[in-house]
């Protein structure tokens, strides 16, 4: 069935049974393939992306529930944002596979929380999960970017 | 050497043999070899590591597969030093499978072992600077002016009289002129690039825009989507099916069996997924049916009875223990381990009847012809492959099960197929790091310095699965690293390895078996400090062997003396550290200390443990000794990698049995170290070489678990010998 919504700025419309995840109509329908796919169980962040400006796991968002919204996409961060400006200067990536669901989170939270502490970060980004031990990194792009106009 | 690779039999693919000088090689012979595919007609190519376009663009062939660890930046690295480019302006290609690209130091194209900048480091300088010489060969006969009047710099040869030619504009000539036999080396004092701090990754930009290709972002034109059904018991097969109901599911295309599973192929991933999920399969478990951890285990410590074949042996063990003042003995047992990298398998086959093209996330891209071209009838050379950027590795891509999975089914299916698996199909599908139980003995002599020492280790070989002519007399080299290196000086050591195949798909593993052999080791020598009664460092100090310590087994390890550069890293990290220092109630410190693929590095750990035995790794500082950093940013990067790594492992990694099959199936079941989770301070400190470089991509794992066993003990007084190092682990030990 046809379903509606807005990703990154533009009126999109695939035709897909409204309880495929998000996710797959990112990847497979529109060719976004930004937006990761890890565990199908909204247990390791890789497919974050904003819902109406919220972080939320794409792969545990039916397409027919975000009908007429608005999605926000790796791709639509535009790659100037200033998580991304932080992540470029501190060569967060390794293997960079988790990192697109990583700056998701961190731009979320960063717009929900200007300075965010440790525990912060912590807390709204262990959802996220890197086997490439990251972290350390994260926070202080994450740090870094807050510092950012 | 003798080589020879086998085909026929699908799974059971290689034959390799030989040891060389400095390492272990896993050679290969291969039928049809490859042309090295660099003559594109629009480039010009001085050797198979650089193309020139007649606009200047400077091409790096990287013949090793980037999973995090850098190789996209440190391979060009190399070449540029030498070649004179601006490596911000250069672009970057993965390398197919060619003879030219082979491992020296494992024998085949093949990323694992932290060999790639070991293996690297002459050979792409030298690549770098035989083409530069070229180029300007090409210039000074142009201006009919001798080569040492000419100078290479920034993509461009200048000569007297302000004459001036782009690399672009000479390459094709370049191409025409001998190779130089001789290619000198510039002295790491000239060094522009290598060991610059400020050199940035290659790579970060596209990873940071969503834009990197990883395996699974394949798109080809026409292509399908397939998800599979797999036995869920290790080495099960299909024993019938029903896939009535699959195949009247929306957008399904086909149901075809392959070799070890049902595979439904879509339109789309998710309609692919949702049909399999309807399929009815009778499985045929096989040998493995009944297999569980508790029986395995039982399985384990009797073979540990077997005496085992003997890899390291001086003095005479027994009459050592017989005049030592004082014993100690101690049994660790250590789990299966699942590698989990956050991009599940996946590969993209498109196979017709006269060429196949494979477009996957491999460590191991040399074999695929081979092992594809074996499951479909094709030769390997009608076997294309594209590697792609790795959603991670860990050696978990050393295997190539999931490139011919894909193969069958679109070979079954006649049009390209992306394959996924799932996370679940990932989890319980993975060749995992053998358990072990290993036993060790010390006699201690007054003093409390050993003068016996003995280790016994029973575990699953994985080179006799993937490589068996490389085990030789019941030795595997890859299941004795981290102990066939015995650092210290005891005169009286009978080391022992017993192989024992537990049911369980064994594989290599971020760091293999030193994340075994050494981990017991230093929680053991620290064990030996504490019935000493001596400070954990300066013990490891006392009784290192500042000899030679080059042994049979040297394995992917140097097997370079390493006693001063243990002693240097042990007494660097106690005063960085803080070692010594009063610490409150409930924190302790614990020190570990290994050689492994020719670094050195100490760990200091400091944990917190709860009253209910939780524990909190609050800091680690480490002190490497990895010779010249070719890429310092991003040597530290691995380090703080290996650390999270090893973290996860012996805190929460366990992979366990059940009916045969694997209990735990994602990230729920399976936990590894979270934001919130990693040590709260990592201080890191290179020790200034210029050195040949070592591995830094697995050595850091095996350090840190026992610094955080041995930093457990100190903070609780509880000595745990079972991991991982969860509370009920603890809470049971002595």
């Amino acid at each position: 069935m046809k379903i509606s919504f807005n990703v990154n700025g533009k009126s999109t419309s695939v035709d897909a049974a409204p309880d495929t995840p998000l996710l797959w109509v990112l990847r497979d329908n529109l060719g976004m393939t930004g937006t990761k796919f890890g565990c199908g169980k909204a247990l390791c962040g890789a497919c974050t992306v904003h819902l109406n400006g919220q972080a939320v796991r794409s792969c545990q968002t039916p397409v027919g529930s975000v009908s007429g919204q608005k999605v926000t996409t790796i791709e639509g961060l535009g790659g100037n944002h200033k998580v991304q400006k932080a992540w470029i200067a501190l060569d967060v990536p390794q293997c960079g596979y988790c990192q697109p669901g990583q700056m998701m989170s961190a731009s979320a939270l960063l717009a929900s929380n200007k300075n965010p502490s440790d525990e912060d970060i912590d807390a709204f980004m262990s959802g996220n999960i890197c086997r490439c031990g990251t972290y350390p990194r994260i926070r202080a792009a994450i740090k870094q970017a807050a510092k950012m106009a | 050497m003798e080589n020879m690779i086998k085909n026929e039999t699908r799974r059971d693919f290689l034959k390799v043999s030989g040891t060389v000088a400095g390492g272990l090689a896993l050679g290969f012979y291969l039928p049809g070899r490859h042309n090295v595919a660099v003559a594109a007609e629009t480039t010009s190519s001085p050797n198979a590591w650089v193309k020139i376009a007649p606009d200047n663009t400077v091409t790096i062939m990287v013949a090793r597969s980037e999973m995090g660890q850098d190789v996209y930046t440190s391979m060009p690295i190399l070449v540029a030093e030498e070649l004179e480019v601006d490596l911000s302006k250069v672009k970057v290609e993965f390398a197919p499978p060619a003879e030219v690209y082979i491992n020296a130091l494992l024998g085949g194209q093949l990323t694992g072992g932290s060999t790639s900048v070991r293996d690297a480091w002459e050979k792409l300088r030298k690549a770098g600077a035989s083409a530069r010489m070229m180029l300007v060969t090409a210039a000074a006969n142009d201006w009919n002016v001798d080569a040492s009047q000419c100078k290479a710099s920034n993509g461009t040869v200048t000569g007297p009289g302000g004459k001036k030619a782009t690399y672009g504009q000479l390459a094709a000539k370049a191409a025409a002129v001998e190779v130089p036999k001789d290619v000198p080396l510039k002295p790491s004092s000239q060094f522009k690039i290598v060991g610059n701090s400020k050199q940035r990754r290659l790579d970060t930009e596209a990873k940071v825009k969503g834009t990197a290709q990883f395996g699974i972002d394949t798109r080809v034109p026409g292509m399908l989507y397939a998800a599979v059904a797999m036995s869920p018991i290790i080495g099960g097969k299909v024993a019938s099916f029903d896939d009535s109901r699959a195949k009247a599911m929306p957008g399904v295309k086909a149901v075809v069996q392959y070799s070890r599973g049902v595979a439904v192929v879509a339109d789309s991933y998710w309609q692919a997924k949702k049909a399999k999920d309807l399929l009815q399969i009778q499985w045929d478990g096989g040998p493995n049916a009944n297999n569980d951890s508790k029986s395995i285990w039982e399985g384990i410590r009797a073979a540990s009875e077997q005496p085992g074949a003997v890899f390291r042996e001086s003095g005479n063990v027994e009459s050592g223990m017989g005049q030592a003042a004082k014993k100690v003995e101690s049994t660790y047992q250590l789990p299966f381990l699942s590698h989990s990298p956050m991009e599940p398998m996946n590969t993209t086959a498109d196979v017709r009847a006269d060429k196949a093209i494979i477009i996957t996330p491999t460590q191991f891209q040399q074999l695929i012809p081979h092992v594809v071209g074996g499951a479909t009838g094709l030769k390997p050379e009608q076997v294309e492959v594209h590697t792609t950027f790795l959603g991670g590795g860990f050696g978990r891509r050393v295997e190539v099960d999931y490139a011919i999975d894909a193969a069958e089914i679109s070979k079954a299916v006649g049009a390209p197929v992306k394959m996924v698996w799932s996370r679940e199909d990932d989890m319980t599908h993975d060749s995992y790091r053998p358990a072990s139980l290993m036993k060790l003995g010390a006699g201690l002599d007054a003093s409390g310095k050993p003068v016996a020492m003995r280790f016994h280790s029973t575990s699953p070989s994985i080179s006799a699965r993937l490589f068996p002519s490389i085990v030789k007399d019941g030795i595997d080299p890859f299941a004795v690293e981290g102990i066939d290196n015995y650092p210290y000086d005891t005169p009286n050591i009978k080391l022992t390895y017993q192989m024992h195949d537990a049911g369980v798909t064994p594989g290599y593993w971020r760091g293999v078996s030193h994340n075994l052999n050494a981990v017991a080791l230093e929680c053991f020598v620290d064990e030996l400090a504490n019935a000493a009664g001596k400070d954990p460092i300066q013990y490891r100090i006392d009784m290192l062997d500042m000899g030679s310590t080059k042994h049979q087994w040297s394995g992917l390890s140097a097997g370079v003396p390493v006693g001063t550069r243990m002693k240097r890293v042990l007494e660097e990290v106690r005063a960085k550290s803080g070692w010594g220092k009063k610490l409150p109630e409930g924190r302790g410190m614990g020190v570990a200390v290994m050689e492994g693929y020719n670094t050195v590095i100490a760990m200091v750990a400091e944990v917190s443990v709860s009253s209910s035995y939780d524990v909190v790794v609050e800091k680690v500082t480490a002190v490497v000794d990895a010779g010249t950093l070719v890429h310092p940013d991003q040597a530290l990067a691995q380090m703080q990698s290996t650390i999270n790594f090893g973290q996860s492992a012996c805190m929460w990694g366990e992979i366990t049995i059940k009916n045969g099959g694997v209990e735990q199936t994602n990230f729920d079941m399976y936990r590894v170290a979270r934001m919130n989770e990693n040590p709260k301070v990592l201080d890191i400190h290179f020790i200034k070489s210029d050195s040949t470089p070592g591995g830094l991509g697995e050595p850091g794992t095996a350090v840190i678990q026992p610094a955080i066993g041995n930093a457990i003990f100190a903070a609780s007084g509880k000595r745990c010998r079972t991991l991982p190092f969860s509370p009920e682990n603890i809470k049971g030990s002595a």
